[in-house]
């Protein structure tokens, strides 16, 4: 087959779209537009990463601002978010062996995220509206720096992403719950009670022989427990947002309102708490959920340490709603116990909770040695060498006496923020996609192994060497969130432009193979109206 | 109370040991996990793996609370009397320093009071080869404090550590702190 053919049909010119469900098309194109968004996130890096070497001049501090203010959005929810939902929305009824509850809510779902990120990402390009994902009151109210206008643009964008979260929300307790038609009536109660690990908390209290089965899947059940926190998170930014325009509003009808009137410190501790439910909540769930579904897809047994593992995941969630603290360690008004309680204690959980999932998963997949070294089986290893490394780092910068030397660092957006997305969170996606890539495309061969192997390697070390090095720059001193004119930590800067480059590359040539794949006409198909209306969840060939 | 060089320096080295030991466990796992071999893990090797991790999170910060001199002095400082008292305000994007200049004798309990008028800021002092001292967030409506002892003498730079928007950027006064050996001042 000539090169043309494959760009134009894919490989072997095997991937049909016109043959996909509708139910197959959503899951694709929330993956295409997610990769897309982290196409933007890995563009905007790397344009930071020069910045951090030598200021652009064409850039000037309010664009970068913008751009910085952008990136983690763009990334988090533009990406992560359209490739877990989409993933999520087929997973759970492909699980549950019954259709999604509403096709109709899913691609909603896709399209408010999709447009909200733009919409969120123009106004930040645009405007330079720039207070960063932290919001720190009353920075996001302070238009002697932002544009009102641009600042209310930007937080509309944010709310449509929340409001297709919101829909994401109902459509997986839905699924879980509902009775398809023409079915046996299904007991919803029972079925949501074990999703949330309201079953196996019960089974604790009763004896072995009275203990109830778990009615769903412990995929599933990690899927519905992070779920929940994205369901609260939801509810906190859409409340935040509303705040803050409030404000906006005020601002461009021409009335001052008093900032002051908002506490700050309570504030950030709003803001923290319903933030740590994406960083410290849904990520470390999801993420641990997805590992026991690819360990057992991968190995096709038991998970090792079921029930502890069940366990495991309802204690993050509960953890997930009490760290919030050890963002809060430096600041000296935060009561001490809160500090102590929330931001030490509590947060060491996470290293138990990860740390019993990294264990179960190596443990289910030594138990079906020997195993071939597939795609998914070396991204998911990688993911999790990604989370044993970010891990422990957030948990030292978690204590009050380490805090005080660590908070505000590259160290921190380094080795425990970077390490933990790129290598621990993304490399489990993509492990994700290469083993789903052949149920959801009804069977295309991938284009070239020898890409998917340097795409690995590429995005391990290079992820690993860019959050090392910024780590490296941190402990020399090195701020996050602001610009060195002087060219102070060039030597860093300059190792993590490289590593960010080899990032760069490793996404380029995952795109390109994905692309080669399904080809062009493919990737056209994916956007087009299904042909059948069927709600099965893959094609019957 | 030791510099926090010091403990920057111990925490490297932790780090990294660790860093290198679970990367080579990880490839380790990798090659022997496609070869032929015993599948069987034992409860008792995941019991014991749950035990340790336990007992490493408390001990974490146990550890540190026992041996990183600020951590206990920084809970307590309500109830410590400082050898002198800097009172700084910040408004507008710029630091307000007390009209004598800041200067400090080694071994002395210093406290910098610092208040914002109007954004959150940060509160950082910082060596003259750029490596951090310590810092704190500066909160509006709040009283930020800090508590802090040194150990050697040199200039020190204050400098923001908080993102307060664009205008934040030169929020940095070189070497305005001065640390000298004691009674240095008064000799």
């Amino acid at each position: 087959m000539s090169y043309i053919k494959t760009l134009l049909n894919g490989e072997q010119g095997l991937f049909k779209p016109n043959t996909l469900t509708p139910m197959q098309k959503l899951t694709l194109r929330f993956v295409v537009v997610g990769l897309v968004y982290y196409g933007f996130a890995v563009i905007e890096g790397m344009i930071m990463r020069i910045y951090q070497v030598e200021p652009i001049t064409t850039i000037n501090p309010d664009q970068y601002f913008a751009i910085l203010t952008a990136h983690p959005l763009v990334g988090i929810f533009g990406s992560t978010y359209s490739i877990v939902f989409g993933a999520f929305l087929f997973l759970v009824p492909y699980l549950m062996k019954k259709p999604l509850w509403s096709i109709k809510l899913g691609n909603w779902t896709f399209v408010l995220i999709a447009i909200g990120t733009l919409i969120f990402w123009l106004a930040g390009f645009i405007t330079h509206y720039a207070p960063l994902y932290t919001l720190y009151w009353p920075l996001p109210a302070d238009f002697s720096q932002f544009s009102a206008l641009g600042g209310a643009i930007f937080i509309l964008g944010i709310a449509l992403v929340m409001l297709g979260t919101a829909f994401f929300v109902v459509n997986v307790f839905k699924t879980i719950a509902y009775t398809p038609e023409g079915w046996e009536k299904q007991p919803s109660r029972k079925l949501l009670a074990s999703a949330l690990g309201l079953t196996g908390t019960g089974n604790l209290f009763r004896r072995k022989k009275k203990e109830k089965e778990h009615l769903v899947s412990l995929p599933v059940a990690a899927i519905a427990r992070g779920t929940v926190d994205a369901a609260l998170n939801a509810g906190i930014i859409l409340f935040t947002g509303v705040l803050i325009l409030v404000f906006m509003a005020g601002a461009l009808l021409g009335y001052d309102l008093k900032e002051t009137s908002i506490d700050a410190l309570l504030y950030k501790n709003w803001f923290w708490w319903g933030l740590d439910l994406i960083a410290d909540g849904l990520v470390l769930i999801f993420v641990a959920g997805t590992w026991y579904l690819l360990a057992m897809m991968i190995t096709g047994k038991r998970l090792f340490m079921q029930n502890i593992a069940r366990a495991a995941l309802l204690v993050e969630l509960v953890v997930s709603w009490t760290v919030w603290s050890h963002h809060l360690l430096s600041d000296q008004a935060q009561p001490g116990i809160l500090k102590i309680v929330s931001g030490e204690m509590v947060t060491a959980f996470e290293l138990v909770t990860q740390g019993l999932a990294f264990f179960i998963t190596l443990a289910t997949l030594w138990m079906a040695r020997p195993l071939k070294m597939t795609n998914p089986l070396k991204f998911l290893l990688g993911g999790l060498l990604g989370f044993a490394l970010a891990v422990p780092a957030g948990i030292m910068q978690a204590d009050v006496g380490l805090n005080r030397i660590l908070h505000n660092t590259q160290w921190i957006v380094g080795p425990h923020v970077h390490v933990a997305i790129l290598i621990g969170l993304s490399m489990t996606l993509y492990a994700a996609i290469y083993i789903l890539l052949p149920i959801l495309t009804n069977g295309a061969k991938l284009y070239s192994q020898k890409l998917a192997n340097f795409h690995f390697w590429a995005h391990l070390l290079g992820g690993i060497g860019m959050g090392a090095f910024m780590g490296m720059a941190g402990l020399k001193g090195m701020l996050r969130r602001t610009i060195y004119f002087d060219g102070e930590f060039n030597l860093y800067m300059i190792l993590a432009g490289l590593c960010g480059t080899m990032l760069l590359l490793a996404f380029l040539a995952f795109f390109y193979n994905i692309v080669m794949t399904v080809g062009l006409k493919g990737v056209i198909g994916i956007f087009m109206p299904p042909k059948e209306k069927t709600k099965d969840l893959v094609a019957a060939i | 109370m030791v510099d926090s060089s010091v403990v920057l320096f111990g925490q490297t080295l932790a780090y990294t040991f660790y860093c290198l030991a679970i990367m080579a466990v990880v490839g380790w796992f990798g090659y022997k996990v496609t070869t032929k071999g015993k599948g069987k893990v034992s409860n008792t090797l995941f019991y014991t793996f749950f035990g340790f991790l336990v007992v490493l999170g408390i001990s974490l910060h146990i550890i540190t609370y026992n041996t990183i001199p600020w951590v206990e002095m920084d809970l307590k400082r309500a109830q410590i009397e400082a050898d002198k008292t800097f009172e700084i305000t910040v408004e507008d994007h710029t630091f307000y320093l007390p009209a004598e200049k800041l200067m400090i004798e080694c071994d002395d309990k210093v406290l910098f009071d610092v208040t914002s008028k109007d954004l959150t800021y940060g509160f950082g002092l910082f060596r003259t080869d750029g490596t951090m001292v310590m810092q704190m967030q500066v909160v509006p409506g709040h009283r930020n404090d800090i508590l802090w002892e040194f150990k050697k003498p040199g200039l020190y730079t204050i400098r923001s550590t908080e993102y307060s928007g664009p205008k934040g950027i030169d929020m940095i006064l070189k070497d305005v702190v001065e640390v000298v050996a004691k009674q240095e001042i008064t000799n």
